[in-house]
């Protein structure tokens, strides 16, 4: 197809979810009014120092661990210095030389149930700076520092990704992962994540890597996806143009589509980084280690493969049921309670799905309990309704109508399954229409098979649907058939 | 005896035996302070009623019994320290303006102790100076010779106590900015172990040598003040968790025993021979009193200068970064764009040494150098870690001359920064290895104080203040006081 | 080590300090000749020493998360120079 291959890694700004900021005491809540949430530490006033947040290094562990990366016992801040209104301290504290996290990888699954594994580099800790706001400031920019000094882990990969999507299902499992194992909130509104995306194009069966551009602080995975495409496109034309890759900053933005150049990037900014003075090397005992590890959670991943081995689950269904937590959960109480893991998914993964995409709500407002759910699926097996009901009743109990059996039975759809009722509606039906009785004796094979219908219809509307459909089947082949 | 000829010591025994009330003390300095620093130019902010009523209640809590260490007994803080509600300026054009909102600890712990602010006393700007000339506020003078320098950086607090406008007052040292003023101005200053007294609103110059201690007329002075001074910090990460010394319960132990090293290096061809003899007449007293002097070696300490003007610079450049005219402090009128308002602000807020110091710094960690200059200073600092580390295997204290020169003269050094920074050739060693360190009076030198160096093992502050002490028991040189202001 | 004027103007402008050509001169000699004592690090034999960053081996201390109320903008703000709606404010930044 393209003569280009693309080339992407990324780096990705995970918010940690800790209550206080990582080298201050300040809250690290949202949407707080401006400095309120900025302590002297964060608003660097003169003499002011920063001390370590313990739950921000075993968030960062924790991570490390899930990705299956060393976690380097010794790990070191440093300073990287450059001047900006929303950088109070004119630098940034982060890691370089002595990251906390080592190298791991994060196995992915595409659509098409293909599966990939995305080497990561590295993650290290560091902090998050201000905001710069430059609307309702009359040509003016207002700084507001509440989000100076919120913990970050910064996830960097190596380019191993070879399109949007398989970027986008890094970034998916990416943020199932952190959001699994409670280092992150994920709410992407707020910012709990950001990407940075590296992208470069080279010609198939090309070794050396293009010139890379970096498009930096994108906030979903929608914005991403374009970005991509747009840069690669965009850097393609170039190239086919006989043009260069010149390496630099953009920005893209999501709402008009449109990418460019940071501007004001003179020359690459030199960060001087040296070791924080004022912090001491991180050093983290086994005893740690240990114990961080085993306060992780099952993780996506290894749930998935639980839900392939112990249920049977094709790939694709055990993806989606096991990608987050409040539906896994919901998944796993509802094949225990009613014992039937392919009915249970079915349910999950269809109609409660689409009511749930409907009514913009989220697994954790289903108003169809997982009791409720099970119930359903038992009175089915039971062959109590038919799936048709089933469906009817589902709705019911969306609604808060109760319980499936309380509607079934408040509503009379109990299945007319008794063969000798059913047959007198049979014969009645066939009575009452002997003009189509008779055009189908007489029909051929393909013809038939489109009248049956016709008789299915009367029965359903003679029983209003309660009739069992395998049976009304049976009966009325039988009667047809003469 | 007029009251400030009296060491601190000697004014918390008239206050503990009721010969005067706090009140009266801070009031009789406040007087002098009025009257004389005029002339000397040693505070830069004086916080009559604050003191005023800080004494009230010193007073008051002294008739209920409630007597801190410090109780009543008033005191100047370097311009370094952020006090709340009270200008720190830290001899800068940049914070001029700036009122702290927070107090440092070193402040609240002295004042928790019953210490009485007078003010804040001048120093060179940013503490980056050995001789005082760089303050916004201008230059301090030296009591003893009022055209010739006091030393620096806290010159200001040094030529307080030596002129006897406060009894006693808090300084910082991060490559001999207590010691050296101490020895210019005949007074007695300590800098402690790296890690004993809190950073925590101690504006930074250079994080990994600075430290707060004690100036004042004596060990023992020193060793009180050093007492409330001390302990940990958990707003500093660098602040040591261990359990406090006793400063003074050893303070009079004989020297019988004790083992006194004369580093060869402290003492080259090029030294003056009169400060080089006094250095060694002090060895012979400590003789005189049982201990035994050997000679040892601390080879890399030659290298001490040229690693400290690379650590003290980058650290610097990178503290100095959040002064940007944004939030606090100097900003530049009508700036056109943010570039501009960094710049000037910058630029017109910070003095010449500041700025070269910082650009200086700025290179050394820049693109390419940070092997050569950064990483290769941290490791000659190592060299000298090491060396000290030998050195006191042979001796419990080691002694040399604080400063190879007498007070100079105001502006002689101007031109070249170099020859300013040569003036800490003995103190700075000691700022990189972390180590204890005291400066005494040891001698004068036409009509001028010179002083001798303590370093001591870390955390043998309780030690050197012994030897301190005991040396100033057998000698006067710590009671001379020069004429002006009738500190005699 | 000498350090030549334009040098001095790119480390002034990392440094976001105002130097016209006028003052770089100047400050290149300066700066050369305080780079020149710092050169004689060069002659020390440290290629099998280890940096010393702290005097003291001990290692960073952790705080426990807990969040304290910050409390300070009414106090901190009024420091500012410029400010509006609790905002500090700086001219226009365009990236």
């Amino acid at each position: 197809m393209s003569a280009w291959e693309t080339v992407i890694g990324l780096e990705i700004h995970v918010q940690l979810a800790t209550r206080s900021k990582i080298f201050s005491a300040a809250s690290t809540a949202f949407g707080a009014e401006p400095n309120s949430q900025a302590s002297l530490v964060d608003l660097a006033l003169p003499g002011t120092l920063p001390v370590l947040n313990r739950e921000a290094v075993n968030m960062a562990v924790k991570f490390g661990l899930a990705v299956g990366a060393g976690i380097n016992r010794r790990s070191v801040f440093e300073r990287k210095n450059y001047f900006y209104p929303d950088l109070p301290k004119g630098y940034q504290t982060t890691q370089l030389a002595e990251p906390i996290v080592g190298a791991g990888s994060m196995e992915v699954v595409l659509d098409d149930g293909s599966r990939k594994t995305v080497r990561i580099h590295h993650a290290h800790l560091e902090e998050d700076a201000g905001k710069s706001l430059h609307e309702d400031f009359h040509g003016m920019t207002g700084i507001d520092l509440n989000r100076a000094g919120t913990p970050l882990i910064e996830v960097v990969t190596e380019p191993d990704m070879r399109s949007a999507e398989e970027a986008v299902a890094f970034a998916r499992a990416l943020h199932s992962l952190v959001s699994a194992i409670g280092i992150c909130d994920g709410d992407m509104s707020q910012g709990s994540l950001r990407f940075d995306v590296n992208v470069s194009v080279r010609r198939k069966g090309e070794e050396k890597l293009g010139t890379r551009t970096e498009t930096k602080n994108l906030n979903s995975f929608r914005f991403m996806e374009m970005a991509i495409r747009k840069e690669v496109e965009r850097q393609i034309d170039i190239l086919e143009d006989g043009g260069s890759i010149t390496q630099e900053t953009r920005l893209f933005n999501g709402d008009t589509g449109v990418s460019r150049a940071m501007r004001s990037k003179e020359d690459a900014n030199d960060y001087r980084y040296f070791p924080c003075p004022d912090l001491l090397p991180v050093m983290l005992s086994e005893e740690q280690i240990i114990e961080l590890e085993s306060s992780l959670p099952e993780l996506p991943a290894q749930r998935l493969v639980r839900f392939v081995e112990q249920f049977g689950l094709s790939d694709y269904d055990a993806r989606t049921l096991s990608s987050d937590l409040a539906t896994s959960d919901y998944f796993e109480a509802v094949v225990q309670l009613s014992g039937d893991a392919k009915l249970a998914a079915n349910w999950i993964m269809g109609e409660l799905a689409a009511k749930l995409n409907a009514e913009e709500r989220t697994m954790s407002t289903c108003p169809v309990s997982a009791d409720h759910l099970a119930g359903l699926i038992d009175r089915l097996k039971d062959n109590t309704i038919s799936s048709k009901i089933a469906k009817q009743v589902f709705e019911a109990c969306w609604n808060g109508e109760g319980s499936p059996d309380q509607i079934i039975e408040a509503r009379g759809l109990k299945q007319v399954s008794d063969s000798g009722a059913l047959r007198k509606m049979v014969d009645q039906i066939i009575a009452d229409n002997a003009a189509q009785t008779e055009a189908y004796r007489a029909a051929d094979e393909a013809k038939r098979k489109k009248m049956f219908g016709f008789f299915v219809g009367q029965a359903m509307k003679a029983s209003q649907g309660k009739a069992n459909p395998q049976q009304i089947n049976e009966l009325l082949r039988k009667a047809l058939e003469g | 005896m007029s009251l400030h000829q009296h060491t601190l010591t000697e004014l918390k025994a008239l206050l503990d035996g009721g010969d005067i009330s706090s009140r009266e003390l801070t009031d009789y300095f406040l007087a002098r302070i009025e009257r004389f620093d005029g002339e000397l130019n040693s505070f830069v902010t004086v916080t009559a009623e604050q003191a005023r009523s800080e004494a009230d209640t010193a007073d008051a809590l002294r008739s209920k019994g409630e007597i801190g260490l410090l109780n009543g007994l008033p005191i100047a803080h370097k311009d370094i320290f952020c006090t709340r509600g009270v200008r720190t300026s830290c001899g800068s054009r940049m914070l001029d303006n700036f009122i702290s909102p927070y107090d440092a600890t070193v402040v609240e712990k002295m004042r928790s102790a019953g210490a009485v602010m007078l003010g804040k006393t001048n120093m060179d700007e940013f503490a980056m100076g050995s001789s005082n000339e760089t303050s916004f506020y201008g230059p301090v003078k030296n009591p003893w010779d009022l055209s010739r320098v006091p030393g620096g950086s806290s010159g200001g607090s040094a030529a307080a106590v030596a002129a006897r406008l406060a009894p006693a007052a808090t300084g910082t040292d991060t490559g001999g900015s207590i010691r050296q003023p101490a020895a210019l101005t005949g007074i007695t200053g300590l800098k402690p172990t790296y890690g004993t007294v809190s950073r925590w609103g101690m504006i930074a110059f250079a994080s990994s040598l600075d430290q707060a201690g004690p100036m004042a007329q004596s060990a023992a002075d020193c060793a009180l003040l050093l007492q409330s001074m001390v302990g940990h910090d958990d707003k500093d990460s660098t602040s040591l968790n261990r359990p406090t010394d006793n400063y003074l319960a050893d303070l009079d132990k004989p020297l019988a025993g004790l083992t006194v090293g004369l580093p060869e290096e402290f003492f080259p061809a090029s030294l003056d021979g009169r400060i080089a003899e006094l250095t060694r007449e002090t060895a012979r007293e400590l003789e005189r009193q049982g201990a035994r002097v050997v000679s040892v070696s601390l080879p890399s300490v030659k290298l001490s200068v040229p690693a400290y003007y690379v650590i003290a610079p980058a650290e610097a450049s990178s503290n100095l970064s959040r002064f940007d005219g944004v939030r606090y402090g100097y900003r530049c009128q009508d700036p056109v764009d943010l570039m501009d308002l960094y710049k000037r602000s910058r630029s017109e807020g910070f003095g010449d040494e500041v700025q070269r110091r910082i650009l200086v710094g700025t290179y050394a960690l820049s693109h390419g150098y940070y092997d050569a200059y950064y990483l290769r200073a941290q490791k000659v600092r190592r060299l000298i870690s090491d060396d000290f580390a030998r050195a006191f295997e042979k001796a419990d204290v080691i002694l040399g001359p604080t400063s190879p020169e007498v007070a100079f003269p105001l502006g002689a050094k101007k031109d070249d920064p170099v020859t300013m920074y040569m003036a800490d050739v003995f103190t700075i060693a000691v700022n990189l290895a972390g180590l204890p360190a005291l400066s005494m009076p040891a001698g004068m030198i036409d009509g001028l104080p010179a002083g001798v160096q303590l370093v001591g093992n870390y955390f043998r502050e309780d030690q050197i203040l012994n030897v301190a002490n005991r040396y100033q028991q057998a000698t006067d040189w710590h009671r001379q006081a020069p004429a002006f202001g009738g500190a005699q | 080590m000498a350090i030549d004027q334009d040098t001095v103007l790119k480390v002034a402008h990392l440094a976001r300090l105002h130097v016209s050509s006028e003052q770089s001169a100047a400050l290149a000699g300066r700066l050369s000749d305080i780079l020149n004592m710092v050169d004689e690090l060069a002659s020390a034999d440290v290629d099998q020493i280890a940096p010393l960053a702290h005097p003291l081996d001990v290692s960073q201390p952790l705080r426990a998360d807990v969040a304290e109320p910050a409390d300070l903008r009414d106090r901190v703000l009024p420091l500012a120079a410029a400010s509006e709606g609790g905002c500090f404010l700086v001219p226009r930044v365009i990236e």
